[in-house]
């Protein structure tokens, strides 16, 4: 009952900022972790992956919220996966039509960006139930948080893989960097440490208050 | 709850018509954004891969600034029209300003370190020397098997790589052959998968290019004639010597 | 041969759905608590992939030359409804088999392992049969990673853990060392041919 309450007090601005932090889809909610860990070992890629995943989420919570009336609950997901479907292939087409370099280094990963967990999640629990301005900021919200994770993630295995942020070098020749961060373990490590800061962290608030 | 269940049966009837009807406009609505944004980008990525496909060959061919495409029927290579079915298996042919023959561009395709490599070799058919080489898509390990691509002294290997009988790889500083390649330290496997990607290719296209170039050179008195008009009149004779194969054309030039 | 063998090698090590491509992740995290239940849910994968590997030959051969947009929403409506279907089948025909399988499949038909199988197969152009035996090296590696991973949980469960690292992060980092121990399989089959 609460919950419902303050969403109708209009509080957009709080369904914006939830994504972002305090429920990040990454770092909290641990969802869509294939793309987050697959394609982040560089900063760009992280950043390309993270806004092709906003276009798909802020577009279709926008029509499942317009539609939020009209499609009955029985077939809901087969729509939703219609849905969301259609925007992916939309996505594919036009990276490869105009970032054909992103579009070949993201490879199969644009098309499945289709189940992640994250994007049906939120037509399911949210863009269903609300109006579409609401929906619009939790989507925005979400897909930023998310954008923002996969970039941290990123930046994280591009400086310590290779050296450098965005292609550009960072310390000289005299840095072996650690290869390790750039190929698949160094996904997982670089999550699993992320976690691990983050635990630290809400533990010591906690100790704290 | 008593009330509400003869309440969730009357939605439910109704609706098994409106389920379809739903589907279907989600459907029809999602096949109609769909359609018209492969028809806005199809001619947009299509020109990606052209140009993709063009830098490519222009890079393992020095000094090329036009090509077609060659695909390997049964009596042979034959140059492949603008609106014609791929083959499975095709080349491509290069040629300078002049009109005269910089090599063949030959793809090929190796398990290396991690997954397959894909490549385009560059190969001078009347020489048979190998004079380009490039990485089309590789999975190798970063900073030491993706080398094969970024190493310089790796590439120099390709400028001018003998064929005769095929490539062979050996160690770094150890070439005494033209048709050795030095592998890189560090990076062996990659660098021996690079060799059988080499003579793997060239063992299905050599005897297919000598063929060719030999039906080429008879029906044309010089080489660089056909290359010259190829592009407009001189496709459709090209196709009816094929029709009669290898033999036949000889014949024909006599 | 050779060929179907490197398919079949390269998908099951060198390049693993779970530990390389990050695929099916979602239940190598959340399921993988006991050794029997990601054995379990390990078979159901190379069963739903077979299948998942049948579909997606058909369509792409068959219907998707004619309509390339559609591959997307085709792939993962027609997998999802054959997976039930077969669900049913296999209900009234093999209830033993049901029992060990059944509660997953319906879990599994939305996991990025089976969509992503569909895509990087057509991607590389497999045929029919290579199509299959990639399909059971990638279900085959996705259950040895499954495995591996609840084998090491079981045994962390005895362990005293530091808090902060009770969780994914742990999973995580575990995960990264087996991965990391599953690169050593890289080249296996490069130095053999």
């Amino acid at each position: 009952m609460n919950t419902k309450l303050e969403i109708q007090d209009g509080a957009a601005a709080q369904e914006f900022i939830k994504g972002l932090w305090k429920e990040n889809p990454v770092f909290v909610a641990v969802l869509g972790m294939c793309p987050a860990l697959a394609v982040t070992n560089s900063g760009i890629n992280g950043l390309a992956m993270g806004l092709a995943t906003t276009f798909v989420l802020i577009s279709s919570s926008v029509l499942v919220s317009l539609l939020r009336n009209a499609i009955p609950k029985q077939v809901r997901i087969t729509a939703y996966i219609v849905i969301i479907a259609t925007f992916v292939t939309v996505i594919d087409f036009l990276l490869a039509a105009f970032f054909p370099d992103i579009h070949k280094e993201l490879g199969a990963f644009i098309a499945l960006i289709v189940v992640n967990c994250l994007i049906l999640g939120r037509q399911e629990s949210f863009a269903s139930k609300n109006s579409v301005g609401l929906a619009v900021m939790d989507a925005a919200g979400m897909s930023f948080g998310f954008t923002f994770a996969l970039l941290c993630i990123g930046l994280i295995r591009e400086v310590l893989g290779s050296g450098s942020i965005f292609g550009f070098g960072l310390f000289g020749e005299g840095f072996e960097p650690w290869i390790v961060m750039i190929l698949p373990p160094g996904g997982f490590f670089a999550l699993g440490f992320l976690l691990l800061g983050f635990n630290w962290y809400a533990q010591r608030k906690k100790a704290m208050a | 709850m008593s009330e509400q269940e003869p309440y969730m049966e009357e939605e439910q009837e109704p609706s098994s018509a409106r389920l379809i009807l739903t589907l279907g406009i989600a459907g029809f609505i999602s096949g109609l954004i769909l359609v018209s944004v492969y028809l806005y980008t199809k001619p947009i990525i299509e020109k990606n891969k052209a140009e993709a496909l063009k830098a490519a060959i222009f890079e393992v061919l020095p000094n090329t600034s036009t090509y077609q495409a060659l695909g390997l029927m049964e009596d042979g290579l034959q140059v492949l029209g603008e609106a014609e079915d791929a083959p499975e298996w095709v080349i491509y042919e290069g040629f300078n300003g002049e009109g005269e023959r910089t090599g063949f561009a030959l793809p090929g395709a190796e398990p290396g370190y991690q997954d397959i490599i894909s490549a385009l070799i560059g190969y001078d058919g009347s020489d048979e020397r190998i004079i380009g080489f490039k990485v089309l898509e590789s999975k190798e390990t970063p900073g030491l098997g993706d080398k094969i691509y970024k190493d310089e002294a790796f590439q120099l290997n390709f400028k001018a790589l003998g064929t005769d009988p095929n490539v062979a790889v050996v160690k770094k500083g150890e070439k005494s052959k033209d048709n050795e390649v030095e592998a890189i330290t560090g990076a062996t496997i990659s660098s021996n998968a690079i060799g059988r990607l080499i003579n793997g290719s060239l063992e299905q296209w050599k005897s297919p290019i000598r063929a060719y170039l030999i039906r080429v050179r008879d029906s044309s008195g010089t080489p660089q004639e056909p290359a010259a008009t190829r592009s407009t009149a001189d496709s459709p004779t090209t196709s009816t010597e094929g029709g009669g194969g290898h033999a036949q054309s000889n014949n024909h030039a006599l | 041969m050779n060929e179907l063998i490197w398919i079949f090698i390269s998908a099951l090590l060198v390049n693993n759905f779970t530990l390389s491509l990050f695929l099916g992740l979602c239940p190598f995290l959340g399921v993988t608590q006991r050794l029997e239940t990601a054995f379990r849910l390990g078979l159901a994968n190379i069963f739903v992939m077979v299948i998942t590997a049948i579909a997606s030959y058909v369509l792409n051969t068959w219907v998707l030359i004619y309509a390339p947009y559609l591959r997307l929403i085709s792939f993962i409506i027609v997998i999802a409804s054959t997976v039930q279907f077969v669900e049913m089948a296999i209900k009234k025909l093999s209830p033993d088999l049901f029992k060990a399988l059944g509660i997953f499949l319906p879990l599994i038909t939305t996991n990025c392992a089976i969509l992503g199988l569909a895509l990087f197969s057509t991607n590389k152009g497999y045929g029919f049969m290579e199509g299959i035996v990639y399909a059971l090296g990638a279900g085959g590696g996705v259950t040895l990673a499954l495995v591996l991973l609840a084998g090491i949980r079981e045994e962390t469960k005895i362990l005293n853990i530091p808090k902060i690292v009770e969780g994914t992060a742990l999973n995580l980092i575990i995960a990264g060392i087996v991965s990391m121990a599953f690169m050593g399989f890289a080249g296996l089959f490069a130095n053999a041919a």
